[in-house]
């Protein structure tokens, strides 16, 4: 196992350096000279000598890469432009607000859409089958940040039950954090749970049809108990790491929730980054993101082995 | 062909794959109603300037946020503009985004996926690595990050979504002329001498077509979305130019006073990626072998 673990480290190294690349390459996609874009308003031509030379723009791209990649594997991202905060800490302090966000919504999708999805598929073809279809392809087909906007709209303008923004840290006080954070939950989740729901079904239809199912059928076993105890073991197993790889997708339905809740996370950093042009900040956010997905990505892929033996070495 | 002979052969004749993908996808309402709503509205967008009563970018201070009416269908907007004619206008932004951003990600992403899965060994090494390395950004946080980088408009939002949008199809095509080209008639094709190049478009690309045109229709939906979405940040369509975001983006701040506002765009977008995926999962189930019928 550890072999594997090391082998699947070895190959994500290209990968890790060309997500690196790829990211660093961005800031060279800026028309006209960086140094002056840096500067902003400033016109002083020796401010934006200064910027060049602190940043390094005098030099050739690929030394800029190294002093870059350098910095990054020290965990030096760079400095906002705007905050004059590192990059790490900013995103120290934001990223702990989505993954909180993304937890929740994980946990909304997951106890709507995997019991969706296996009463869609024991009851095939009935009048069941169809509304958990017509949910799930309204969860898919949905625009996030319309259902946020809808939501508000119910809830805080006309119910005046949740408040329509802001962010309050389960530390402070759980209650009214879970009052901020419940409608971008919902928002962020009602999109998975349509993907868990398609995955959970299909996956329950294969177990259902399977010899295992028949045995334990033929063996005059209770129908609860053969669509619980045999076919839903075996079902859920790739649903849960479909569930891994899904909680990346997260991170990117987080940026406009947050942007539409207020909400003070990862996604709302990237977007204040973007207008006012604070790239180190949007550099930072992507590779921080990229890491936490590929991260992911080895964990479902390990888990997944953990729980088929089969694919064990 | 005769007359005679083609009522001869009209009873067993074998259907041509197409045909009969055409015919399961005809029994298929909800495809079919998919197929529908995006003729519609590209009918819709073509014919703008014919359908839409008012002028979508003109602005009046005498219908400020006016709700719905015979004379404004939708309501108007905090400018005094009909919103009616401003979702006309809006498919037009949204289709393009979606058709020319997809249509990016193929021209890329297809010849790439050839030569990834037909060229030489290092050529896929390299192609792959690339592949795997932009999958592992979150589509639209790229998006975004690209669109910030090329500056805001509807040109390079559309440009950064098919950028994003293009290793989903190099892995796809590599994935398919990995199946197909150990196929017998592969092999008789090039122990005749042919080259290369024509092996992969004449007998490798129409084998990856029904998996790539279902793929196509599945990411014109996404495509859309995130469409909408850069739109809603501002990254997008830039004012006045409608645009269903856009749209969106303006209704937030009136939620309390012009509700309608934000009720129309974003079912716009729902229709639209409700019927792309209607018709994308009615695709795959007409080109799937296993299915009968």
């Amino acid at each position: 196992m550890l072999l594997l673990i090391a082998r699947r480290l070895m190959q994500l190294i290209p990968t890790v350096i060309i997500v690196s690349m790829m990211i660093f390459g961005l800031q060279q996609l800026l028309p006209g000279d960086p140094a002056t874009i840096m500067a902003g308003e400033e016109r002083d031509p020796e401010v934006i000598e200064q910027i060049r030379k602190q940043y390094r723009l005098d030099q050739p791209i690929p030394v800029q890469y190294v002093y870059w990649i350098k910095g990054v594997v020290t965990g030096d991202l760079g400095e906002s432009m705007r905050l004059k905060e590192p990059v790490s800490t900013l995103v120290a302090q934001k990223l702990p607000v989505t993954l909180q966000l993304a937890t929740m919504a994980m946990i909304i999708a997951i106890f709507i859409g995997v019991p969706a999805g296996i009463v869609s598929a024991v009851k095939k073809g009935t009048v069941w089958d169809y509304v958990v279809n017509v949910i799930s392809l309204w969860g898919i087909s949905t625009p996030n940040f319309w259902l946020g906007i809808l939501l508000i709209f119910l809830f805080s303008v006309h119910l005046g039950w949740l408040p329509a923004s802001g962010y309050v840290s389960p530390f402070e006080d759980p209650w009214q954090s879970l009052k901020t954070t419940i409608m971008p939950a919902f928002v962020l989740g009602n999109s998975i749970a349509g993907v868990l729901m398609r995955h959970t079904r299909a996956a329950m239809l294969q177990a259902l049809s399977s010899d295992y199912v028949r045995t334990a059928r033929a063996k005059g076993l209770n129908e609860n108990r053969v669509i619980l105890a045999h076919a839903m073991r075996n079902a859920l197993t790739p649903v849960i790491t479909l569930g891994a790889l899904e909680f990346g997708t997260l991170l990117s339905g987080a940026v406009l929730t947050e942007q539409i809740f207020t909400i003070p996370g990862f996604g709302k950093l990237i977007v204040d980054a973007v207008f006012n042009r604070d790239y180190a900040v949007v550099q930072g956010v992507v590779l921080v993101t990229s890491a936490t997905y590929i991260l992911l990505n080895l964990l479902a892929d390990l888990g997944y082995i953990l729980v088929n033996p089969r694919l064990r070495p | 062909m005769s007359g005679a002979t083609a009522i001869v052969n009209a009873g067993n004749v074998p259907e041509t794959p197409l045909r009969r993908a055409w015919r399961r996808l005809k029994a298929r309402k909800a495809a079919m109603f998919g197929l529908v709503v995006i003729i519609a509205l590209v009918l819709i967008a073509i014919f703008a300037p014919l359908i839409a009563p008012h002028d979508p970018i003109k602005q009046s201070w005498t219908a400020v946020r006016k709700a719905p009416s015979a004379l404004y269908w939708f309501g108007t907007d905090e400018v005094g503009r009909d919103l009616f004619s401003r979702i006309i206008y809006g498919a037009r932004a949204s289709l393009a985004a979606g058709v020319i951003s997809v249509g990016i990600a193929v021209a890329l992403g297809v010849p790439l996926g050839l030569l990834a899965g037909y060229g030489p060994r290092w050529v896929d090494a390299i192609l792959s690595r690339v592949t795997d390395a932009m999958l592992a950004s979150p589509f639209l946080i790229l998006a975004i990050a690209l669109a910030a980088f090329l500056g805001p408009s509807l040109t390079n939002a559309m440009i950064a979504i098919g950028i994003t949008a293009t290793p989903i199809f190099i892995r796809l095509t590599r994935g398919q002329v990995l199946a197909v080209k150990v196929e017998d008639y592969v092999e008789s094709a090039r122990a005749v001498g042919n080259p290369r190049w024509r092996i992969a478009v004449k007998h490798i690309l129409p084998n990856v077509m029904p998996q790539l045109l279902v793929q196509i229709t599945l990411t014109i939906a996404t495509a859309v979305i995130a469409e909408a979405s850069l739109s809603f940040l501002g990254l997008g369509q830039q004012p006045p130019s409608p645009s269903w975001g856009s749209m969106l983006n303006s209704a937030q701040r009136f939620l309390t006073n012009a509700p309608w506002m934000a009720i129309w765009p974003g079912l716009a977008i729902f229709i639209t990626v409700l019927s792309f995926n209607l018709l994308g999962d009615g695709l795959r189930d007409a080109f799937d072998p296993r299915e009968r019928g």
